[in-house]
């Protein structure tokens, strides 16, 4: 399913990136570096005064000829960013949603974690697996 | 091969307009002919209708039209677009020739005049056979014509002419030379736009009539070839819906074709011309969206139509032109108007095309790579017969081929070894190629940074640098790749930037830059770097390398050749002798060491010695040696106490404790402490440290010093130290031996401050302050030091930076024997005491108003002392502050009152009053009352010899003491004025052996009047009940004027009385009148006198009742005596 996970501190810096072992790793990293200020704009765009009903998805931030790039924001600034195949036409807007959902639960849950020390990079397992889950379904 | 093989042909990219000839024009030699072309060729702006005009002489050779095909059953089509079709109907086949004819209608030579004109039009018709082109003839006429109808001539001829040149009507056009030359003009493009129109229209219907001939299995070429003519000719139409509605059936069609891989690069062909198409009128529409869409689609569909894999970057070229032209057309839909959003801009295409040129120059360098001894195919296999291909998107050599297989493996095989060879061979390719993929990018940084994206900006930069690493332009790929990698490293995308590190310490080693080369593979050693251990230690090695002067072994993926280059660069670097000593700011990089100073605390005493440490750690995969380092301080002459050097080569085997200290073990940290005293003079300052330096490498070798600015820290050290002070890892205070690396804080600066005074100073007073006193405070400075104090000085008074009118009423002096006047200053600064042994000092201060102030104390004195064994000399102080509270030490009451103790709120010229003062003790000690001394004003004279009646009292606090005088005003000349007088008051405190103080008391004013006539009663002090008792009333004018007095007595119960009830009498000036009464009690007790009113003739202003002020208005009356009342009588 996805290609890509990223997971982008409210400074922009990474906190976490996996993608398919496969291709280009650097290339993700290019595509999701590029993809925050997509972000950026649009959640400036959304305005202050909506901030707090905001809608935390922000759908597709841009495609790229071979990837679609689909981007959430968390309440905190935190950023998620998913990289999808764009050849992958069957996945729909509500299956990238609740991935993104999924992530941002499993985001909670390490956040929760009182050894872990918010802005370093994650190392949580039970992350990891959320992520690969999502990874998995493409193969 | 070159890349111009992949643009579109230009007649594609073009805005197709209706072809018109004009014919019969001599344009060189006739003015008259020449203005007419002029005119129809100047100014072609939007609004002059879509025709393109040529003039061709009259028997100019048309494109030959081929005899049509009746049927199509055996006709197998050989490509699907001729590559001279486009450029055919757009410059080569009119849809309209017109014929220009200088005739007017009663030209004398009118019937040869029209036979050649019919001559001309036949020549034309006749080098246009079997096309549908239309002929029109235009008359150049000298006259203007009249209108139509009026004039018969012309009329009967103009049908005369028609017949003659099988014209009909409507092609027939006059064209007066006259003034109005550009309005007739534009009527007759008008009339050719029409019928231009028109042709355009048969040739449509022409092509569309084809289709029922077709059958799809032999034909599906012939179908999109007709659907793009139709397309063709309906933009030449200018009808662009329909055009649109064509290109997308052909470009149905395209894809509809059997695709293998002979035909494969004629379907993208064609299928790139008809997505072009299809763009450019969307985009002409206004619909952008539906043109992203289609290209989208386009790009999905031709993706994996890659064709041939030995020829598979021609694929990836075609993509990037398909990329880089959409985004041209959409950059020129953005000039027109459209605008664009982030997500969707023209940027993204030129990136994309940029990224396939890339892939193709990659593809390029895999599949070209053959052995130098194959030799370039004889005959050419690319050269064609003609100029060019026949058909766009076949191969040279086999033209029209349309079956499956290649029908000559043989010379297929030579054709692709000729195109992986052209790719490959032409000399300039890789570099044409890499200007080309810059072109791209350049073009498309335009509308980017328009876009304000400035990630994506750096995507591009990264692209770029790449690239000019690759056309082995180092510098500019530094350049770029510098610029990105600050940001990249504030943003702390650790993996982009170790990527662009690795390019970057290839461009460096290959330009043989030493201090680059140092650089980068400082940062790619340290902990920013995302790179395997292997690779790290292999840059360590290599650094080490260069540290001692070596030539490092080449970075892999380096070009062979260029390696050889750098290697003799290097190698003159390294015999060059000079120049090897390098200073980099690491500050702004995260290099291998990290380095962080602190001082122990953020102030020292100048008599305790400054202490400082260094903290170094080392991230490198190796351990690594150190030569030297040193700390630079604010004051330099502190420098020399912060170095840690070698101590010297040749010993160094001798001493290995000093050889452990200058070693870095990875992941360790070392710690360096130094130590040193500061001086006096810096006393009150700040010491900073301004910066580290480390050195590596030697002074006989290569020496790099790593420098930071203050007191250590790198790019990413600030955002460590935020995460460390919030991570639970955090402990307590580490201990010396292990500490830990985050929890070490930079303290970069320090203050020098004074020695602790080891002196005390007490002052004894007892507060509070009475208003005016002079107040004593007694000063003991007791000195605790072990050596003798010198220069004592002491400053003592009021505290500056209070309120100003503090200072003008505070006076300080250290004579307690005097007052101390305003002469005296607030504060008496630096009271020399000499060398002191415990002493004391009185200090006397007064305070002329109340309320609270500061006093300061401040006592200063230098003594030497040792410190770590030198000795220095100190300076200490020590302050003492006090507040004192000033009171009022008594407060006084004065009032003025008749000699019968009446209130009086003026006084009478001649008329004595008394004058009574109450002090009240409003001081918490017993006061002394010297004296009080009554000081009159000359207006006001005492009755008697005024003396205190206050000497030598001492009131308590609340007590109050009285004074009373008599006092009389004599006459003044004006008739009132007023008095003032002061008690000039001597008092002291009674606690304190001070001097007498001398308060002046002011009284208040008091008015003074004279009165006209005064009057006095003489009577006894009682009567008896039924006994005379005589009363004598004097009545004196006190004026310069005779008075009129009237006197009447009124009657009282108590009284009767003889004399004079009524009386009116005359007083001269200074006279005295008496009047007698003998008044007879009737009751005892106190009686009221009968009143007696006076009024004053002249001065109606004197009221009865004020004169009556003067007279007793009761009297007591005994009881009568009974006649022998011993009792009584002894009473």
């Amino acid at each position: 399913m996805a290609v890509c996970v990223a997971v982008i501190a409210k400074e922009n810096y990474p906190l976490y990136i996996r993608s398919v072992p496969t291709q280009n790793e650097l290339k993700f990293h290019y595509t999701v570096h590029t993809s925050l200020d997509v972000v950026e704009e649009k959640v400036s765009a959304v305005g202050k005064a909506l901030a707090d009903q905001r809608e935390l998805y922000l759908g597709l931030l841009y495609p790229t000829e071979d990837y679609k790039v689909y981007g959430y924001v968390t309440n905190s600034k935190v950023k998620f960013v998913i990289v999808v195949d764009s050849s992958n036409t069957s996945l729909r807007d509500n299956e990238i949603r609740s991935m993104f959902r999924k992530l941002h639960n499993s985001f909670t849950d390490v956040m929760c974690n009182p050894f872990y020390n918010p802005g370093d990079a994650i190392q949580s397992r039970a992350f990891d697996s959320v992520v690969s889950g999502m990874m998995v379904q493409a193969c | 091969m070159s890349p111009t093989q992949w643009d579109l042909p230009p007649e594609l990219c073009c805005r197709p307009l209706a072809f018109v000839a004009l014919t019969g024009l001599d344009v060189v030699y006739n003015a008259v002919h020449r203005a007419i072309w002029d005119a129809f060729c100047a100014n072609r702006r939007a609004d002059r209708v879509p025709i393109s005009f040529k003039v061709l002489p009259g028997d100019h050779e048309y494109p030959k039209c081929r005899t049509k095909r009746t049927s199509y059953e055996w006709y197998i089509p050989k490509g699907i677009l001729k590559t001279g079709w486009m450029n055919k109907h757009l410059n080569l086949v009119p849809a309209l020739v017109v014929l220009f004819y200088e005739l007017d209608w009663d030209d004398p030579q009118w019937k040869e005049k029209q036979s050649e004109c019919a001559t001309k039009v036949e020549i034309v018709r006749t080098s246009l056979q079997g096309r549908n082109t239309k002929v029109a003839v235009v008359l150049i006429q000298k006259k203007t014509p009249l209108p139509p109808g009026e004039d018969v001539v012309a009329s009967e001829r103009a049908s005369a002419l028609c017949n003659a040149c099988d014209l009909s009507g409507k092609s027939l056009f006059v064209l007066p030379h006259t003034d109005h030359l550009v309005g007739y003009i534009i009527r007759l493009e008008n009339a050719f736009y029409e019928h231009a129109q028109t042709y355009y229209y048969t040739e449509i219907r022409r092509v569309k009539s084809h289709k029922e001939f077709l059958n799809k299995t032999t034909h599906q070429l012939l179908f999109v070839r007709h659907q793009f003519k139709t397309g063709f000719f309906s933009e030449l139409k200018q009808d662009t819906q329909n055009a649109l509605k064509y290109y997308r059936t052909a470009y149905g069609l395209v894809h509809e074709l059997r695709a293998h891989e002979t035909n494969m690069l004629e379907i993208k062909t064609m299928a790139g011309f008809i997505n072009y198409k299809i763009c450019r009128l969307c985009f002409q529409h206004n619909t952008p969206l539906d043109a992203i869409a289609q290209f989208r689609k386009h790009i999905d569909l031709c993706k994996k139509k890659i064709g041939s894999a030995e020829l598979a970057f021609e694929h990836t070229a075609w993509m990037s032109k398909q990329f880089q032209s959409f985004g041209d057309l959409f950059d020129e839909a953005i000039k027109v108007g459209l605008t664009a959003i982030q997500t969707q801009n023209p940027g993204f295409y030129y990136q994309q095309a940029a990224y396939y040129a890339q892939e193709r120059k990659q593809q390029a360098g895999q599949l070209c790579s053959h052995e130098p001894n194959v030799g370039y195919p004889t005959p050419d296999p690319l050269d064609t017969p003609g100029a060019a291909l026949d058909f766009y998107g076949q191969r040279a050599w086999r033209q029209g081929h349309q079956s499956i297989d290649p029908p000559d493996p043989e010379k297929e095989k030579k054709g692709i070894l000729a195109l992986q060879l052209k790719e490959k061979d032409i000399p300039h390719s890789v570099r044409v190629q890499t200007d080309f993929v810059i072109l791209i990018l350049f073009s498309s940084k335009d509308p980017v940074k328009k876009m304000l994206c400035p990630s994506h900006r750096h995507t591009h930069m990264v692209q770029m640098g790449e690239e000019y690493y690759h056309a082995k332009d180092y510098t500019k790929a530094l350049k770029l790749l510098d610029y990105v990698m600050c940001d990249y490293r504030m943003e702390r995308w650790w993996s982009l930037l170790t990527s662009i590190l690795g390019t970057a310490l290839k461009c460096s080693y290959l330009m043989g830059h030493v201090k680059d080369y140092i650089t980068y593979s400082m940062e790619l050693v340290g902990r920013a770097s995302t790179l395997h251990s292997e690779q790290k230690s292999r840059i360590e090695k290599n650094l080490i390398k260069v540290l001692m002067n070596e030539v490092p072994d080449p970075e892999p993926e380096c070009d062979p050749l260029s390696v050889k280059a750098a290697r003799a660069l290097w190698n003159e670097r390294v015999s060059l002798a000079g120049s090897n000593e390098f200073t980099i700011e690491v500050q702004d990089y995260v290099p291998f060491v990290q380095c962080k100073a602190k001082f122990l605390s953020p102030s020292f005493h100048v008599d305790d010695p400054v202490q400082l440490n260094v903290y170094l750690r080392a991230d490198c995969p190796h351990p690594l040696r150190f030569s030297k380092l040193c700390i630079s301080l604010s004051n330099q002459e502190y420098n020399q106490y912060c170095v840690v050097e070698e101590p010297c080569n040749s010993k160094d085997i001798l001493e290995p404790s000093i050889q452990e200290n200058m070693c870095l073990v990875p992941g360790k940290i070392r710690k360096y402490s130094f130590k040193f005293v500061a001086r006096f003079e810096d006393v009150g300052k700040k010491i900073e440290i301004t910066g580290v330096d480390l050195m590596l490498g030697s002074d006989s070798g290569r020496c790099v010093y790593l420098n930071w600015r203050g007191g250590g820290g790198d790019a990413a050290s600030s955002h460590e130290a935020l995460q460390a002070s919030r991570s639970f890892k955090r402990r307590g205070p580490a201990s010396d031996s292990l500490v830990n690396w985050d929890t070490v804080t930079i303290q970069a600066s320090t203050m020098v401050i004074s020695r602790v005074p080891k002196v005390s100073l007490q002052l004894r007073h007892e507060p509070p302050a009475l208003n005016n006193e002079m107040y004593c405070i007694t000063v003991t400075i007791e000195s605790q030091e072990n050596t003798a104090a010198k220069d004592v000085k002491l400053t003592a008074g009021l505290k500056p930076g209070q309120d100003a009118n503090l200072t003008q009423t505070t006076h300080v002096t250290m004579n307690g024997g005097e007052m101390c006047d305003d002469s005296h200053p607030a504060l008496l600064p630096d009271i020399p005491i000499g060398d002191l042994q415990p002493g004391q000092k009185s200090l006397f201060a007064r305070c002329v108003t109340t309320g609270s102030r500061i006093f300061l104390f401040h006592v200063s004195y230098t003594m030497n002392t040792s410190v770590e064994g030198k000795e220095i000399t100190c300076k200490c102080h020590k302050d003492e502050t006090v507040t004192l509270e000033t009171v009022v030490p008594f407060e006084v009451a004065v009032k003025f009152v008749s000699t019968k103790f009446e209130n009086l709120d003026r006084v009478h010229v001649d008329v004595p009053f008394l004058l009574m003062t109450d002090i009240l003790s409003a001081s918490p000690w017993p006061l002394h009352l010297v004296t009080s001394q009554l000081q009159l004003a000359p207006t006001m004279a005492a009755i008697d010899q005024p003396e205190s009646q206050v000497e030598e009292i001492v009131l308590q606090t609340g007590e109050s003491a009285s004074e009373c005088f008599s006092l009389k005003c004599p006459p003044v000349p004006t008739g009132t004025s007023s008095i003032v007088c002061y008690i000039p008051l001597l008092w002291k405190s009674t606690c304190a052996e001070t001097p007498v103080i001398s308060t002046v008391v002011t009284l208040p004013h008091v008015m003074v009047e004279t009165i006209p006539l005064y009057v006095h009663a003489d009577l006894p002090s009682f009567g008896r009940v039924r006994e005379s008792l005589p009363v004598r009333y004097c009545m004196q004018n006190r004026t310069g004027l005779v008075q009129d007095v009237e006197m009447t007595v009124e009657p009282s119960d108590a009284f009767m009385f003889s004399g004079l009830k009524q009386v009116r009498i005359r007083i001269l000036p200074g006279a005295e009148q008496e009047m007698l009464y003998n008044f007879y009690p009737l009751m005892a007790g106190y009686q009221s006198l009968p009143v007696l009113n006076i009024t004053l003739m002249r001065f109606p202003s004197v009221a009865p009742a004020l004169l009556r002020r003067f007279l007793p208005s009761r009297i007591f009356v005994k009881p009568q005596g009974r006649p022998g009342d011993a009792s009584i009588a002894a009473a």
